[in-house]
């Protein structure tokens, strides 16, 4: 019993010490996305949003059309209206037309696929990106993101947001040296209102995490089932071992 | 108890075969009439358990690779298409992903039980040189296979670690071209990857027979490191000992079906396992042009890398750190004849032994830590003192065994 603890404590230091690494990596903090896989309606507006504002450039390269439908509940017939452009046929990939050159003429780069975008940022930094675009005359498209310096992308929902100022740190920095942005602050509204805003992008937010791992409720229901197997099976094998070992003195 | 006497001679289908192949006799050695101590606890697992998980390694494997394109323009998506199209692809290839941590935590916990019981001290030097020459093939294997999924951590990582053979004076350069079969990581190198990730598992499961056959000549230790087969009854059965079927087998059937909730808990509910298990760099495809910002192998090889960076270029080479890291896994060859201590196990070696393999261990754990972190002042400081450390614990150890006073040994097992 003794050495089980402390291979466990072992182990649990070895394991956790590393996880912390992770949690801190400095620059402005993100915003919680508080997402929920379950909520169908949401996943469906997110779809929706993303069809109609992000796939013009973005394309979903490793997910298909019917996949999303199954998923998400929507009807064929929905799906081709309204979520497939082009002659794109629902058991197709969701790519785009535009090509990879095009992303290098247009933006400096080539435009991201987002299928697992939420797994390598996370379904957070997803979120607080699409909140904290904010004016910088000094980019190509006006606009700048406080947690993607520079980034190549025009604010594809300005329209929706409204426009949004930095907001800089009280300056300790040496003279002539950029200020610091440490926050952005809304100057002229949008045609959503803010919490019609943070809405709209937790959809968004909710279904790029759906889009990165599509089977994860399905994992995780799986998986209480093995888990409550390997119970059962842990009270038959406990006994059985109790059982011969009782003659082991 | 003679295998003669116990069983009459098997009869109908069993006697056909046993006629032929000797079935029954590796039966009785191998499991019923092989005797193993009776006080085998906790630690006694995880040998067993790590050979589960090969097996699960290479069926997991094979199956992947029926979908799996090892090419520079493919791989990547279909790695994707396992995880999506494939009917429980994904789930295969998490257990995949998963049993590869756990395979290496199975067996650091199975080394470490090594060095409590002295399980490499004479006349067990040939199992534990067989055993670091597993950990080899291990680590050789994980390391072709991180490459595959054709991520950004796959790739720079094996950039890293291939520029590790340009170090070498003189043939460097050639040399990490031959290995690459490129001047960058490309789809040559990804399909010679793929082959010898392919191949090495079941060169690991050969070196395992014979780990298992090298084990059952000398016998099982025991937390108190006495030799079983010295106290005898008068059959010639170990007195201490008891048959490895039915005892082992039920008590290593609790063990595997606990592992297995802990291996599911984490395959169902946290596969990345916080970035450490899948590194979220790798859900990106592979660019040439784009180096991540940092950069660091898996958990399992941080020990190692944290050394290699710990150790200052001389002369502008970085060879001195590539032999440290190299020479910090050479140096388990020697264990068997760096102990000079009179007693096998930890319980009754002095303080000293003690205290040095809590250093040990600790120093093994910051070290990864480090690894994974990027480069500091602070952090390569700490990587110099722990590296010493690591060494030490080798090196100084025909002194701090010879010098410490040991305790009295029991002639019979404790419980």
């Amino acid at each position: 019993m003794r050495s089980a603890i402390i291979a466990t404590s072992l182990l649990i230091a070895f394991l956790a010490a590393p996880l912390s690494a992770f949690a801190s990596s400095g620059g402005p903090e993100l915003q919680e996305a508080n997402i929920d896989l379950k909520d169908k309606a949401s996943l469906q507006r997110g779809a929706k949003y993303f069809a109609n504002y992000c796939m013009g450039c973005h394309s979903l390269q490793y997910m298909r059309y019917n996949r999303m439908a199954a998923d998400l509940d929507i009807p064929e017939d929905e799906l081709t209206e309204n979520l497939i452009f082009g002659d794109a046929k629902p058991g197709d990939l969701m790519t785009v037309a535009m090509r990879s050159d095009d992303g290098l003429n247009w933006f400096g780069k080539v435009v991201p696929d987002l299928t697992l975008v939420t797994r390598w940022r996370s379904p957070d930094w997803v979120y607080t990106y699409l909140k904290t675009f904010y004016v910088d005359d000094t980019r190509p498209y006006g606009v700048n993101n406080l947690i993607f310096d520079k980034v190549g992308m025009p604010h594809a929902l300005i329209n929706l947001q409204g426009i949004q100022a930095p907001v800089y740190a009280e300056s300790h920095a040496a003279e002539g040296a950029a200020p610091h942005v440490i926050g952005v602050e809304l100057i002229e509204p949008g045609q959503l209102t803010v919490e019609e805003y943070d809405t709209m992008v937790r959809d968004l937010t909710n279904f790029l995490t759906y889009v990165g791992e599509p089977y994860k409720l399905e994992r995780r229901s799986l998986g209480l089932y093995v888990l409550l197997f390997l119970g059962l099976l842990f009270i038959l094998t406990y006994y059985l071992k109790k059982e011969y070992w009782k003659d082991v003195h | 108890m003679s295998i003669d006497s116990a069983q009459p001679a098997p009869t109908g289908a069993l006697g056909w075969v046993d006629k032929r192949f000797p079935i029954m006799r590796v039966w009785s050695e191998h499991f019923a009439d092989y005797y193993a101590p009776k006080n085998m606890g906790f630690w006694s697992f995880f040998g067993s358990l790590a050979m589960v998980v090969l097996v699960l390694q290479i069926v997991t494997g094979i199956w992947l690779a029926m979908a799996y394109k090892p090419s520079a323009t493919e791989a990547f998506a279909s790695v994707e298409y396992i995880m999506r199209d494939v009917n429980w692809g994904w789930l295969i290839r998490y257990m995949h992903s998963t049993g590869a941590s756990f395979f290496f935590i199975l067996v650091y916990l199975h080394m470490f039980r090594g060095l409590m019981w002295g399980s490499y001290k004479q006349p067990r030097e040939l199992l534990w040189i067989i055993g670091v020459i597993i950990y080899l093939a291990m680590m050789a294997t994980a390391f072709f296979g991180y490459l595959l999924p054709w991520g950004q951590m796959s790739y720079w990582g094996a950039q890293v670690i291939v520029n590790l053979f340009a170090a070498v004076p003189g043939i460097g350069p050639d040399l990490s071209v031959w290995v690459r079969g490129d001047y960058v990581i490309s789809d040559v190198t990804l399909n010679r990857f793929f082959a010898f990730h392919f191949l090495i598992p079941f060169v690991l499961a050969a070196l395992v027979f014979l780990h298992i056959v090298a084990l059952h000549r000398v016998g099982s230790t025991n937390p108190d490191g006495i030799e079983i087969k010295a106290k005898k009854d008068e059959n010639g059965i170990p007195l201490d000992g008891i048959p490895f079927h039915p005892y082992y087998t039920v008590k290593d059937m609790v063990g595997l079906v606990v592992f297995l909730a802990i291996f599911s808990a984490v395959v169902f509910y946290a596969p990345d396992f916080g970035g450490l298990f899948l590194e979220p760099p790798n859900f990106q495809p592979a660019d040439p042009l784009v180096t991540p910002a940092h950069i660091a192998p898996v958990w399992y090889f941080t020990p190692y890398y944290a050394m290699l960076r710990a150790v200052p270029p001389i002369g502008g080479s970085q060879f001195p750190g590539v032999l440290v890291m190299f020479g910090a896994i050479a140096i388990m060859f020697l264990l068997p004849w760096l102990d000079r201590s009179g007693v096998r196990s930890m319980r009754y070696k002095g303080n000293l032994s003690k205290g040095f393999l809590a250093a040990f261990a600790v120093s093994f754990v910051v070290l990864a830590y480090l690894g994974l972190q990027p480069a500091s002042e602070l952090a390569t400081l700490m990587a110099q003192i722990f590296t010493v450390i690591y060494f030490s614990f080798f090196l100084l150890m025909p002194i701090y065994t010879k010098l410490e006073k040991t305790k009295p040994v029991p002639e019979r097992v404790t419980s």
